[in-house]
């Protein structure tokens, strides 16, 4: 008897419409948020927040309710929801311009508070939607549309290592950095986006994962490009791995 | 149950007001002259059940603001001048979004920082908007404490009913004084949010609440939807104080709380035999346009006083304009600094009577 | 013997579960699909042991359905 042993998420619209270009990590990043929030059992509880950037149209997939905040202002709009209806799941699917530029103060802040919600976050090192200018995360050397010599320290500063910041947070309650480039790295990858809703589920604080991501667009690259870049110039600037879990502390 | 008249000071109104209306959200950041109303929201709420959070900044309370309201529950911010600057880009989202929520704006005198002198410094910012793209921010201006009260009221109940941002514009006057008011009872209907609100998607189909429009005709079909919530809310929500218009030659214009200042100096005129009258929009946005060009067409002329450089007097002249008339608009105004004196307007409408007025008809009509 | 469910016309050429695909049971199809990419294709489906691991790393969630 054949038996099922993969499908699409049910957090994931029949009809949907993946907006994302060919090979870019965003969409396995979304279908994994789906597969969670099914296995979690919370898929009619919860409310998305959707930021600006590659991830504003989360409604061509997410199969949630989901209000759009302005550029940045994700964490703020879900403190908003989640204070105003503690009883549901709150998360944010924010790009690293979103959260770690223009969003910082609202990031740093509704963690700060130790708001219940789980932050979701792509770095790709660029910002997609625009056209590949650089960001707070693009790499020393990096080249984009504004640093065409490749990024200097001495011009535009450093990149921001999110997670290790927001690790030193008190009200953060789960804080991981992940891969998508393999399979083993996508499973693992889930298991960590599980863990920031259910620090969110547990009322210990704010869960979040920062995901490695690729923009092969952007980047010029193939997806199997994109793919070693992340493992391997991505990777040794921003070491993956959990750097705070207080649900497995807490259980 | 009789509710008793308090001396209340008018940023407590607003804030009693609020929780009275079932103002579910509040979020805030401290700006002088509006401190008092996050203080007791910060106390009162909590003890309620109610939420309340001390936003990082303004830019966080408004989007926290557009969250709470996207669950449909009754959401509030309050602020002043400079920081409902940092507001706007939220504001012209929820408008977009069409979110219910009560923004209330305690204005200083700027540019700038400014000071926290009484201004109406801010009556382009409320009205005319800082945020992008089509929309308006509808606002009601209060006079008194007691109307802090009813317009906080009737701001909740019209964000609820036309799901829109609507706005309570009050000046460091309006916000600091002390008066007799009564706390009634909330008067209006509760709205049912429950047809569009997010609360998750449990037997039925998600929802999504943006501002967002990939397609040009529905971009199109959305904001002239929008626009034709603010005919709706000119025509039924519209309030205004007409004071000894009938028969007047010249009419007062003034809002908030320098047209209380104004209504004794055209009492004082009136006593002393000048046909004088007062229109005071207590809406100011959208405008009453018709109102006033009705007046304007029984009149000689318009004299309007704002505490700023002539803001509202461009609505004015623009209703006057609209019904082809020619009267003549002049205007007394002082920027943020000093609030007039009964006596001091009472001047300026003598000499404006006397200019147009007198001059028509000579002295024998007085 | 696993079988996969491929929505050809979701599928963006990315080629990810070519790679992923521990039996090299994909392959890339001659015809393009109504988005005009060349979509990944099952070729060798008898090779297929429904691990998944296609489906898993599609970015499109083109592979809807995986049997074993």
């Amino acid at each position: 008897m054949e038996q099922l042993v993969y499908k699409k998420p049910d957090s994931i619209k029949d009809d949907f419409k993946i907006s994302f270009c060919p090979g870019c990590d965003h969409g396995t990043a979304v279908k994994l948020v789906a597969e969670v929030l099914d296995e979690l059992g919370v898929r009619e509880n919860t409310i998305g927040i959707a930021s600006v950037g590659c991830s504003v149209f989360s409604y061509d997939f997410f199969n949630v309710d989901i209000v759009e905040a302005p550029h940045g202002r994700s964490m703020a709009v879900a403190t908003g929801v989640k204070r105003s209806k503690p009883d549901k799941i709150v998360f944010t699917y924010q790009g690293d311009g979103d959260l770690a530029s223009i969003g910082i103060g609202e990031t740093v802040h509704a963690m700060t508070r130790g708001e219940k919600v789980t932050a979701i976050c792509i770095n790709n090192t660029t910002y997609g939607m625009t056209g590949g200018q650089a960001g707070p995360t693009t790499l020393i050397g990096q080249v984009t549309t504004t640093t065409t010599k490749g990024r200097k320290a001495e011009l535009s500063g450093y990149p921001l290592k999110i997670s290790e910041m927001l690790k030193e947070i008190d009200g953060t309650a789960y804080v991981a950095r992940v891969t998508l480039d393999s399979p083993a790295a996508i499973m693992n990858a889930k298991k960590c986006i599980k863990k920031a809703f259910e620090a969110q589920i547990k009322g210990l604080g704010t869960g979040f994962v920062e995901i490695l991501s690729t923009c092969p667009t952007n980047w010029k690259m193939t997806p199997q490009e994109a793919h070693a870049r992340v493992r391997g110039e991505m990777s040794e600037v921003f070491k993956p791995g959990v750097y705070k879990d207080k649900v497995s502390e807490a259980q | 149950m009789k509710r008793e008249k308090q001396l209340l000071k008018g940023n407590y109104a607003i804030a009693q007001a609020a929780i009275e209306a079932g103002c579910q959200s509040y979020f805030g950041y401290p700006i002088t002259p509006q401190s008092e109303i996050g203080e007791y929201m910060s106390e009162k709420m909590p003890e309620l059940n109610r939420a309340y959070v001390a936003a990082e900044s303004e830019v966080a309370a408004i989007n926290m603001v557009l969250g709470a309201g996207s669950t449909g529950v009754k959401a509030m911010t309050s602020s002043s001048s400079c920081a409902v600057a940092l507001m706007q880009e939220g504001l012209s989202f929820i408008a977009g979004d069409e979110i219910p929520c009560v923004l209330v704006s305690v204005m200083r005198g700027g540019p700038g920082l400014g000071y926290i002198y009484p201004s109406q410094g801010d009556y382009y910012q409320a009205t005319k908007g800082g945020g992008n793209g089509d929309y308006k921010i509808v606002t009601y201006a209060p006079s008194s404490v007691q109307e802090c009260v009813d317009l906080t009221y009737k701001c909740f109940y019209v964000s609820q009913k036309y799901r829109t941002p609507v706005c309570l514009l009050a000046d460091g006057m309006i916000g600091q004084t002390m008066e007799p008011a009564v706390i009634n009872e909330y008067p209006y209907e509760e709205i049912n949010q429950s047809e569009w609100a997010l609360d998750g998607a449990k037997n039925r189909k998600p929802r999504f609440i943006a501002s967002i429009e990939r397609e040009q005709e529905s971009l199109r079909k959305r904001v002239v939807k929008i626009f034709e919530k603010y005919n709706k809310i000119l025509e039924n929500e519209n309030i205004f104080e007409k004071y000894e218009t009938e028969g007047a030659k010249l009419v007062i214009t003034a809002f908030g709380s320098i047209a209380r200042i104004a209504k004794a100096a055209v009492k004082k005129a009136r006593k002393n035999g000048l046909k004088v009258g007062l229109f005071r929009p207590i809406m100011v946005n959208p405008f009453p346009e018709k109102i006033v060009a009705e007046i304007a067409q029984k009149v000689d002329g318009i004299l309007d006083i704002e505490l700023n450089c002539g803001q509202m007097l461009q609505d004015i002249k623009a209703s006057i304009a609209s019904c082809a008339t020619t009267i003549p608009v002049k205007f007394y105004g002082r920027p943020a600094g000093v609030m007039m004196t009964v006596e001091e307007i009472y001047k300026q409408i003598e000499n404006v009577y006397k200019e147009i007025v007198e001059k028509k008809y000579g002295t024998a009509c007085i | 013997m696993g079988r996969i469910v491929l929505n050809r016309d979701k599928c963006k050429a990315c080629y990810l579960c070519i790679d992923a695909c521990p039996k090299k049971v994909l392959g890339k199809d001659k015809t393009v699909n109504a988005l005009g990419y060349y979509p990944a294709a099952v070729e060798k489906q008898e090779d297929c042991i429904g691990c998944a691991m296609c489906a898993r790393v599609c970015p499109d969630i083109a592979i809807e359905k995986v049997y074993k």
